[in-house]
């Protein structure tokens, strides 16, 4: 079963999930909003400092499983010093294509509430398919 | 019938999803149960030789309908210890619980409160809190103590001469904790407060008798039953059901109309407006004469074997259940630093089927201080090989997370 394509709880999946990058606070974030789905009550929080149009920090806290882990932390990394436009611009697709594993309908919903998340605290609604989970 | 692991793979059989499913393993009973074969050949028969509205036809197909829809509240009336006419039949348990919330708006003078409990299903929840808000009453909570039972001194405390309704759970669908509704019950009946006991856990998985019991109302759903979905049941005390209002209007629910007005028809009819989900109700009585065939006394025995089972072989989890004894087979667990999805998940791998989430008690699951938790739920057609794969697939997340 191991070595099952089907699975998603691969290595690096595993070890993002027990070390992610950019877990933690910002002291004094410029935007900051939390997420949850409504479906299993996991809960994250993005934060992050824009200077200059450029997002220069970005944190987050979360109560969530391996998916919704690591894909924070793929996410968190990849907008690092991105423009607001440019992290419009990032789609559902995006967080599929980073996390490079097979994903069931039911478990994406975990995987897009990081990004969900971060575009609602820069007030947009993410596109692409099943960009629509409810964020509080 | 006394049920043990071969009674059970015997008992299987009766199930043609397991022949078409060959290595399924069915633990999320709690969430609906798999269904006989009796009950899917009641549905197709009707629709094959018996299909027809009921209540409204003089030809012989429709009356035999009727009939039969008829028979089923009698059989369900009989299975719960209820009275002539004391049953009504909705869509499910949450349906059964709102029907009664709206039954009472205006009708509460020199009230303050609705008590629940902190183990209420959303359904037995949600429902509460707009009638709270309606109504202009403020809602209290039992207790539930670290043992994962409900603590009654604190019910006794909350439960007083202002309460309007007290609303619990027979048997909590998150932690398997079975309540002592009869002393709730009684507790509520004391202090002159209606009192409503959600039996979806409750009909399911135990011997009911609503009048020892002594509660005024009784909700629970038929798929969670071995009954279609789409059947749930309302079981209401003769003169509260004649003294509540209705919520849905139309067709079926009328004894006479005029331009003007409405006179309501008799109990159930009242509270089952329009053309009623008749294949399901028929069928929802082949799925209790199944369970009466098995017992529900036998039921219960069997998952409280599977439970000790569970409970001596599942050592390295953190259990959220009160013990042998006060709980039904339902175990809900976490893994240290796995996510209950997780768990959920790699236990799929192996055709393997729990529940991992909050199980609609989002503030139980608050309160425990977890996001969710590992549930497995069982039921008379379960073994102890499908709790040996459960053990194996829990071995195996604690294998994928540690290494
Ligand atoms: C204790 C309890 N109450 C209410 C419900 C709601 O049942 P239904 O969804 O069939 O209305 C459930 C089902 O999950 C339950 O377990």
């Amino acid at each position: 079963m191991e070595s099952d394509d089907s699975n998603m709880y691969r290595e690096h999946i595993l070890e993002l999930y027990k070390e992610p990058s950019n877990y933690g606070t910002i002291k004094n974030p410029t935007h900051q909003k939390t997420g949850n789905n409504p479906l299993c009550g996991d809960e994250i929080t993005v934060q992050i400092t824009v200077k200059g149009n450029k997002v220069e920090d970005i944190k987050f806290r979360a109560r969530g499983c391996a998916i919704s882990i690591a894909s924070a932390s793929l996410i968190t990394d990849y907008a690092k010093g991105k423009s607001l436009n440019g992290i419009r611009s990032i789609g559902s697709e995006k967080v599929v294509d980073l996390l490079h594993i097979p994903i069931s309908p039911v478990r994406l919903k975990c995987a897009l509430l990081p990004l969900q998340t971060l575009h609602d605290a820069i007030g947009m609604k993410t596109e692409g398919k099943n960009g629509t989970a409810r964020n509080k | 019938m006394r049920i043990d692991n071969s009674k059970a793979k015997e008992l299987r059989q009766d199930f043609p999803i397991f022949s078409s499913r060959k290595n399924l393993v069915y633990l999320d009973n709690a969430a609906t149960t798999q269904k006989p074969e009796a009950v899917i050949d009641a549905i197709s028969d009707y629709y094959k030789s018996s299909n027809a509205n009921i209540h409204r036809g003089v030809y012989k197909l429709s009356q035999e309908a009727t009939e039969k829809y008829e028979a089923s509240h009698k059989q369900v009336e009989n299975f719960i210890g209820a009275g002539n006419n004391e049953v009504v039949f909705t869509r499910n348990a949450t349906e059964s619980i709102n029907l009664v919330s709206y039954g009472f708006d205006r009708t509460f003078k020199g009230k303050n409160d609705i008590v629940l409990t902190e183990m209420e299903h959303h359904s037995n929840m949600v429902p509460w809190q707009q009638f709270a808000k309606r109504n202009n009453l403020r809602l209290k909570y039992i207790r539930v103590k670290e043992d994962f039972t409900l603590d009654y001194d604190d019910a006794e405390k909350k439960i007083t001469d202002k309460t309007a309704i007290v609303a619990a759970s027979h048997i909590s669908n998150a932690l398997g904790t079975v309540n002592d509704v009869k002393m709730i019950c009684s507790l509520a009946a004391k202090s002159g407060a209606l009192s409503l006991v959600d039996g979806a856990q409750g009909a399911a998985h135990s011997e009911v008798d609503v009048k020892s019991i002594g509660c005024d109302f009784y909700a629970f759903s038929g798929h969670k039953m071995l009954g279609p979905t789409g059947t749930g049941v309302l079981y209401g005390k003769k003169e509260l059901l004649e003294a509540m209002a209705p919520f849905n209007f139309g067709g079926d629910m009328i004894s006479k109309v005029t331009y003007e007005d409405a006179e309501w028809n008799s109990i159930p009819m009242k509270f089952e407006a329009g053309t009623p989900n008749i294949s399901g109700g028929i069928a929802l009585s082949e799925a209790i004469g199944y369970l009466k065939k098995a017992g529900m006394k036998s039921i219960e025995r069997w998952e409280n074997d599977l439970l000790k089972y569970a409970m001596e072989n599942m050592k390295n989890v953190k259990k959220y259940n009160p013990g042998l004894g006060k709980s039904a087979g339902i175990l809900s667990f976490n893994l240290d630093n796995v996510h209950a999805h997780d768990v959920a998940s790699i236990l799929d791998m192996h055709d393997v089927c729990i529940r991992g989430g909050h199980h609609c008690a989002m503030p139980l699951m608050n309160k425990l201080g977890v996001a969710g938790t590992a549930r497995a739920s069982f039921y008379l057609y379960n073994t102890y090989e499908d709790i040996d794969m459960l053990v194996k697939g829990i071995n195996e997340a604690e294998k994928v997370f540690r290494r």
